[in-house]
Formats: structure tokens, C-alpha cells, sequence
């Protein structure tokens, strides 16, 4: 039903744009007058009265629809139906949808949810019919209005390259006020969480056990907010990740710009990509079943004690994960300084090293800077990784070799499981994440803006 | 033109040269001798190989993939491609300017300091200041950069650069300057002024020129090279091959009929 009237639509545009264009050729063809827009234009506009208007009737539908149909349901049911308790009558509405989807309910249908199941399918196949017959209309109205405006002089490029802006816009539109739209709900539940919970108690607290009583007579489980040691945490891992992740794929950056034959080139620099392609929790695995017990055994064989789940792992995995972007961004950079400072170099007696090391690298910094801080950030939002060899004890400590617990992970926790949603468990989770969100934007944006002015001195 | 000494011992010899990039044969045979403290212009038309022959005194041409060179090039009557003689002595012996000027980006004291400082020439700091003002003085910019020694060598002039790329070529006392058509990206003003330097290099230095510019060949060299094809056509005094050339094919390049 849906693609039928997806295909009409479709054919009714493509009629639209040729109809339009023929109209446009008609029309310049007595000679009389020259058209304002090649006939194209006049057909593209056509199509767009067409198409435009219908969709967004469709989408209004979509969003409409299911809202409509329910309460039109609900409107026939019997009196003491429609009285029950709100969670109730939805239960009642679950069902009935499922019974007239031909799926099995939790419990045996009652007669109200038969007759409500009725009374819906009824509905959508009236409403379906209905609204399939007023979106071709539409359509088809669009499409003639439009064509009987089309005049040797009509201004149709203009008007299409006005919508074409009008649509792009609006598509960037929606991307920013999702973005928006997150943020703000971050920030929402995040002044709930500090109402409960002081913001200096949770920037400055050292003490984190979010478990609060579920009921009142549960003891021990006041919680406590202090969440310095999952930033700590997350400071230690990163700098283990970077630690990793920087001089080895600088290191590789270089040889691949200035060392690796074309050929060696083609073959390492799609291998290190394939790096980056591997799924973050198959390196969590990789953290926590290979390296960390390798860690630990190598550990004692030294007399260490390493815990199970340790920052090391954690840590040595993420930079090994991040090493394939370290690299590739940086050999962007390497790559971009010109290769006539190379040239005077070389002229002047400097060996290949020297080079890199006096000229290209110097030359490269600020874009390396920008590309090693992009790295960070990603290291500071890597959860999997992290759930699976970190460990979930917030310790207080600098040792890598004791587990930690990462901002990441605590969202994790916090929100798996059944929750009160305004507990400040709960809400705790939107406070980490707005520090979170927080702290990898200002990296992003000091990162872009050192890539940028980068950029600017050699193009 | 200035008289020629006659006396001029051969500082380059180069025999039966021949450079090839892949398949491409770029320079075939080429025999050239280079006389010491005179100025020698290379000139062609574009694509014939004058910079690939330059590029081979210093083995430049090293660096590029798939280019292999023969023939004899003698450097005081070592072969430059020796394997005893090391590329880094060489390239310290025979310095290069290039055609768009290159400065890196550090101060202007720092580039002219870098190529002492690889070579560990200077023995302190002192001494590599005495450098880096003697040679920036000898380049012709010292007064003009006094004051601006610590800022970036890329904040000066299009001239004023080129300038600075022939302090640093200088500051390391090479033997031979190679310079690749060094006043193509500059103006008359700015080309007069380096034409000048190199008159003046020239006591102290050999230099090897390629230009496209016939006046300039004229106006710089005491011996010039006609390039054509990857073969030397004719080769001899400037005044000679400027005003009588023996060649057909040199003439009208010379006067602008082809080329
Ligand atoms: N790196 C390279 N790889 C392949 N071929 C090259 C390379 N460099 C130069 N060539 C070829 O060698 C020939 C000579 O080039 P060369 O640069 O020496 O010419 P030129 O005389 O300096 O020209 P111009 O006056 O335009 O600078 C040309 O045909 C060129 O295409
Ligand atoms: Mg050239």
C-alpha cells in the first residue's frame, strides 16, 4: 500500500519535472519571446510544487498518525474502558495493536481489546485510504497550479535554486537543533542532579559510591557524589592511551611520509586503517581476556601486584586503538609541509633525520599538536575498552596497575539496570556526561582552531 | 660581461653524463667543464634537462625515486658519486638555491645558523653569530634584516627570502653554488640586486646558473651552456655564444626563435 503510493508519488514528480519542461519548450516555441530559465528549470519547479508540499504532508502524517488513530479508538470504546487508569488503558491499546497486528499478547485478550483491535484496524485502513487520496491530490494540484504559472519570462531558475537553499538549510537546521536539543537536556537533568547534590561536593569530593537506597530501611547506601576519582580515572587511562599512541603513530606518520618506498606506502598506510576499522569492543575483549592477564602474570613474575582489571591494560588497548588516528592525521600534516623546505635542507648537507627532526617536524607541530589533542578526546569518550578491563572500583590512585574506573564507564553503570529515573543515581550520570561533553568540546575546539591556523600558513 | 681570467682552473668536470628517470632518458652524454670563481649560466628551453644536470652535482637527484645517473661528474677530481665520498660532505662542498625561495620557518638567524650547526662548523655560540652576520652580510641583507634577526625568515620579502636562502647556502663555505633559476620569482629590482651578489660571490665561490633569462645569462656568466633536448649544443665564453654562436639551433634560441 505504502510503496504503491511511494511509486505514484515518484512517477507524479517525474511527470511533473517533464510536463514542465515541455510547457516551458511549448511556450518559447513560437518565437515570439526567449525564456528567463532554460526549460529545465521550469520543469525542476514544477516537480518541486509537486513533490514538496506532499512530503511534508507526509511527514505531518507520520508524526500525526499513531496519536490520531488512538484517540479516535479510544472515542468508541465502551464507557468503563475508557475510565480505567491511564497505564491501564494503554495496556489495553498495547494489546489491541498487537491483536490486530496478528502478534500474541501477554495475556488473553478481553472482549474491550477485540473491539478496540477492531475498531483500529477499521480506522487505519479508512485513514491509510483517506490519506493516501489527499497527499495525491496534493500532489496533483501542486503539479497543475504550477504548471498554469509557467510564462516565457518566469523567473524558474531563480525560484528553484531559492528552494534548494530553503532545503538545505533546513537539513542543517534539524542537525543543529538535535545537537542543541541534547545539550540542553544534558544541562536539564544535570542542574536536577546538582539540586540534590552539591556541585562542590561533586567536583571537589573524593568519595564515589553511587549506590542510594532503593527503600527507605536499606542501610549503608547513602551514596556519595565525589567524583574526582573517575576523573582521576579517566586522566590516567587517557595518559596511558596517549603514551602509547602518540610517539608510535607520529613515529609511523613520519616513516610513512618521508621514509617508505611508494609501494610500501600503498601496502602499510590501508593496514594501520584497518586498525581503526576494528570494532571497539573487539579490542575490549583483547584488553581484558589477553593483555591485562598477561600483564598480570608478567607483573608476577616481577614480584608486582597487578590487579586483574588494570589501568595498564585499559589504557595500552585504547592507545592501540587510537594509534591508526594519530597517525593518519598526522601524516596529513607531515605530508603538507612543502617539500621544498625538505629540498633546502637536504641542499645544505642535513641527513634524512635531521630534516625531520629540525624542519618537518618543527614545521608540522601545530598541526600534530591539533591532532594529538583530537586523539585525546576520543581517548577521554571511549567507553567499551573501558567497561571490559578497567574495572569498576573507584580508586583513588596513580598506580596503573590497580584498576580504575573511567567517567565512561560510570555512565554505563549508573544507567544499566532498572532505575528511579529522578534518583540521583540516576541523575548523577547526566552530571559526568555534561563534564564529559564539556571537556572534549573545549578539546575539540583549541584542536581545530591550532589545525586551522596551521593550515592557513602553508596553502 | 667581465674580461674572463684565463687561468681558471677546471673546478667540475663533468663526462658523458647521462640521467635517466624510469624509462626517460633525460640527459644524454653531456660533457661539461666548470671553471673555478666564474659564474657559468646554463640556458635551454624548458624541459630540456638543466635542472636535472644541476641537480646531479650534488646528488639531489638521490632523493628522487627511480633515477639513476652515469658518467662522471669530478669535484676537484673526485667523482662525486664515489661511494667513499659522502653525500653529506658533498652537499656541505656544494651548496643550492633554489627557484622559489625556501626559507624554513624559523628566524631569520636560525636559517642561516642551520647549516653550520649540522656540520658543527662553529665551535660557540659566538662564533655562529659571527657566521650567521658575516654571511648574511655577504648575501647583501644584513642591513636590511639587522634589527629582525629573530623574526620568521618567511616574514621577509620575496627578494629579501632568496637572499636569505643564498646567507644560509653560504654560511656552511661551500665551494660551488648551484642556483636554480634563483630571480624567476622576484622583481627587476629585487633580480638586480642578487645579479649584483653573484658578480661578488664569484671571487670567492664557482657558480653554476640556470636562468632563462638571456639578458641575465649575459649580464651574470663568464661562460655560458646551451641546453637543448638533454644535450649540450654548444657551450664556451658568453660573449661568444651571445654575440657569434656556431650553432644554428643556438641562434635562434638566442634571439628568441624558438624555445
Ligand atoms: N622527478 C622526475 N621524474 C620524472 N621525470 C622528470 C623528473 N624531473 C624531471 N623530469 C623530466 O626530465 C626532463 C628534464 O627536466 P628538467 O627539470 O631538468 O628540465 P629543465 O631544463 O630544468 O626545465 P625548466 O626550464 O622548465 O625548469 C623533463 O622532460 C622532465 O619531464
Ligand atoms: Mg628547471
Amino acid at each position: 500500500m505504502s510503496l504503491l503510493l511511494a511509486t505514484l508519488l515518484v512517477l507524479l514528480v517525474a511527470s511533473a519535472f517533464w510536463t514542465g519542461r515541455n510547457r516551458a519548450l511549448a511556450l518559447a516555441a513560437d518565437g515570439t519571446s526567449t525564456l528567463h530559465s532554460r526549460p529545465s528549470y521550469h520543469g525542476s519547479w514544477v516537480a518541486l510544487w509537486c513533490g514538496l508540499p506532499a512530503l511534508v504532508l507526509l511527514v505531518g502524517w507520520l508524526a500525526l498518525e499513531p496519536g490520531l488513530v488512538d484517540a479516535m479508538v479510544v472515542s468508541a470504546l465502551p464507557e468503563e474502558v475508557r475510565e480505567l487508569p491511564s497505564g491501564e488503558l494503554a495496556r489495553v491499546l498495547d494489546d489491541a495493536r498487537r491483536v490486530a497486528a496478528g502478534e500474541r499478547t501477554a495475556r488473553e485478550p478481553g472482549p474491550e481489546v477485540l473491539e478496540a483491535a477492531r475498531q483500529l484496524g477499521r480506522l487505519r485502513t479508512y485513514a491509510g485510504l483517506a490519506f493516501a487520496g489527499l497527499l495525491l491530490s496534493v500532489a496533483v494540484g501542486g503539479l497543475t497550479w504550477a504548471r498554469s504559472r509557467l510564462r516565457p519570462d518566469f523567473r524558474a531558475r531563480i525560484r528553484v535554486e531559492r528552494a534548494v537553499r530553503i532545503s538545505l538549510v533546513a537539513c542543517s537546521v534539524v542537525a543543529i537543533l538535535t545537537t542543541v536539543g541534547i545539550v540542553l537536556s544534558l544541562i536539564f537533568e544535570a542542574v536536577r542532579f546538582f539540586a540534590l547534590v552539591s556541585p562542590a561536593e561533586f567536583l571537589l569530593g573524593t568519595e564515589w559510591s553511587p549506590q542510594t537506597a532503593i527503600r527507605a530501611d536499606q542501610v549503608g547506601s547513602s551514596g556519595a557524589f565525589g567524583a574526582i576519582p573517575v576523573f582521576l580515572g579517566t586522566l590516567l587511562i587517557t595518559v596511558i592511551a596517549m603514551a602509547v599512541a602518540v610517539p608510535v603513530g607520529l613515529f609511523s606518520a613520519v616513516y610513512l611520509s618521508d621514509y617508505a618506498s611508494p609501494r610500501t606506502r600503498a601496502i602499510v598506510k590501508p593496514v594501520l586503517e584497518i586498525l581503526a576499522g576494528i570494532p571497539t569492543v573487539v579490542y575490549g575483549v583483547f584488553a581484558a581476556l589477553s593483555v591485562a592477564p598477561m600483564l598480570r602474570e608478567f607483573g608476577e613474575g616481577l614480584g608486582l601486584d597487578v590487579a586483574s582489571e588494570s589501568a595498564l591494560a585499559a589504557g595500552a588497548v585504547m592507545g592501540i586503538m587510537i594509534i591508526p588516528f594519530v597517525s593518519s592525521l598526522s601524516d596529513d600534516v607531515i605530508s603538507a609541509v612543502p617539500s621544498a623546505l625538505r629540498e633546502g635542507s637536504y641542499g645544505l648537507g642535513a641527513t634524512k633525520s635531521e630534516t625531520i627532526r629540525r624542519v618537518v617536524l618543527p614545521a608540522a607541530l601545530p598541526g600534530i599538536v591539533g591532532a594529538t589533542l583530537l586523539a585525546v578526546s576520543r581517548a577521554i569518550g571511549e567507553t567499551m575498552i573501558v567497561v571490559m578491563a578497567a574495572g569498576l572500583a573507584a580508586n583513588l590512585t596513580a598506580n596503573p596497575l590497580e584498576a580504575v574506573t573511567t567517567v565512561t564507564v560510570q555512565i554505563v553503570t549508573l544507567l544499566v539496570g532498572d532505575q528511579e529515573f529522578d534518583s540521583a543515581k540516576t541523575l548523577a550520570a547526566f552530571a559526568l556526561g555534561l563534564v564529559l561533553f564539556l571537556a572534549t568540546l573545549i578539546l575539540n575546539v583549541v584542536a581545530l582552531t591550532v589545525v586551522r591556523r596551521y593550515r592557513e600558513k602553508y596553502d | 660581461m667581465t674580461a674572463v681570467e684565463p687561468t681558471n682552473a677546471t673546478k667540475v668536470r663533468v663526462g658523458d653524463l647521462s640521467v635517466f628517470y624510469g624509462e626517460k632518458q633525460a640527459l644524454f652524454g653531456v660533457d661539461l667543464d666548470v671553471p673555478a670563481n666564474q659564474v657559468t649560466a646554463l640556458i635551454g628551453p624548458s624541459g630540456c634537462g638543466k635542472s636535472t644536470f644541476l641537480r646531479c652535482v650534488n646528488r639531489m637527484n638521490d632523493v628522487i625515486d627511480g633515477c639513476r645517473v652515469t658518467g662522471s661528474i669530478l669535484l676537484d677530481g673526485v667523482d662525486v658519486n664515489d661511494r667513499t665520498l659522502d653525500v653529506v660532505q658533498l652537499r656541505a662542498r656544494v651548496g643550492m638555491v633554489f627557484q622559489k625561495p625556501n626559507p624554513f620557518p624559523k628566524s631569520v638567524w636560525e636559517n642561516v645558523a642551520y647549516g653550520p650547526r649540522i656540520h658543527g662548523i662553529a665551535s660557540s655560540h659566538a662564533e655562529l653569530d659571527r657566521i650567521v652576520i658575516s654571511s648574511l652580510d655577504r648575501a647583501g641583507l644584513l642591513k636590511e634584516v639587522q634589527d629582525r634577526l629573530h623574526e620568521p625568515g618567511t616574514s621577509l620579502s620575496g627578494g629579501q627570502q632568496q637572499r636569505l636562502c643564498i646567507a644560509r647556502a653560504i654560511a656552511v663555505s661551500p665551494e660551488v653554488i648551484l642556483m636554480d633559476e634563483p630571480c624567476s620569482a622576484l622583481d627587476p629590482i629585487a633580480t638586480a640586486t642578487i645579479e649584483g651578489l653573484i658578480d661578488e660571490l664569484r671571487e670567492k665561490f664557482t657558480i653554476v646558473i640556470v636562468t632563462h633569462n638571456m639578458q641575465q645569462a649575459a649580464r651574470v656568466s663568464q661562460r655560458t651552456a646551451f641546453f637543448h633536448l638533454g644535450e649540450i649544443v654548444e657551450e664556451g665564453e658568453t660573449g661568444k655564444i651571445f654575440t657569434n654562436p656556431t650553432d644554428q639551433r643556438t641562434q635562434d634560441y638566442i634571439t628568441g626563435r624558438f624555445g
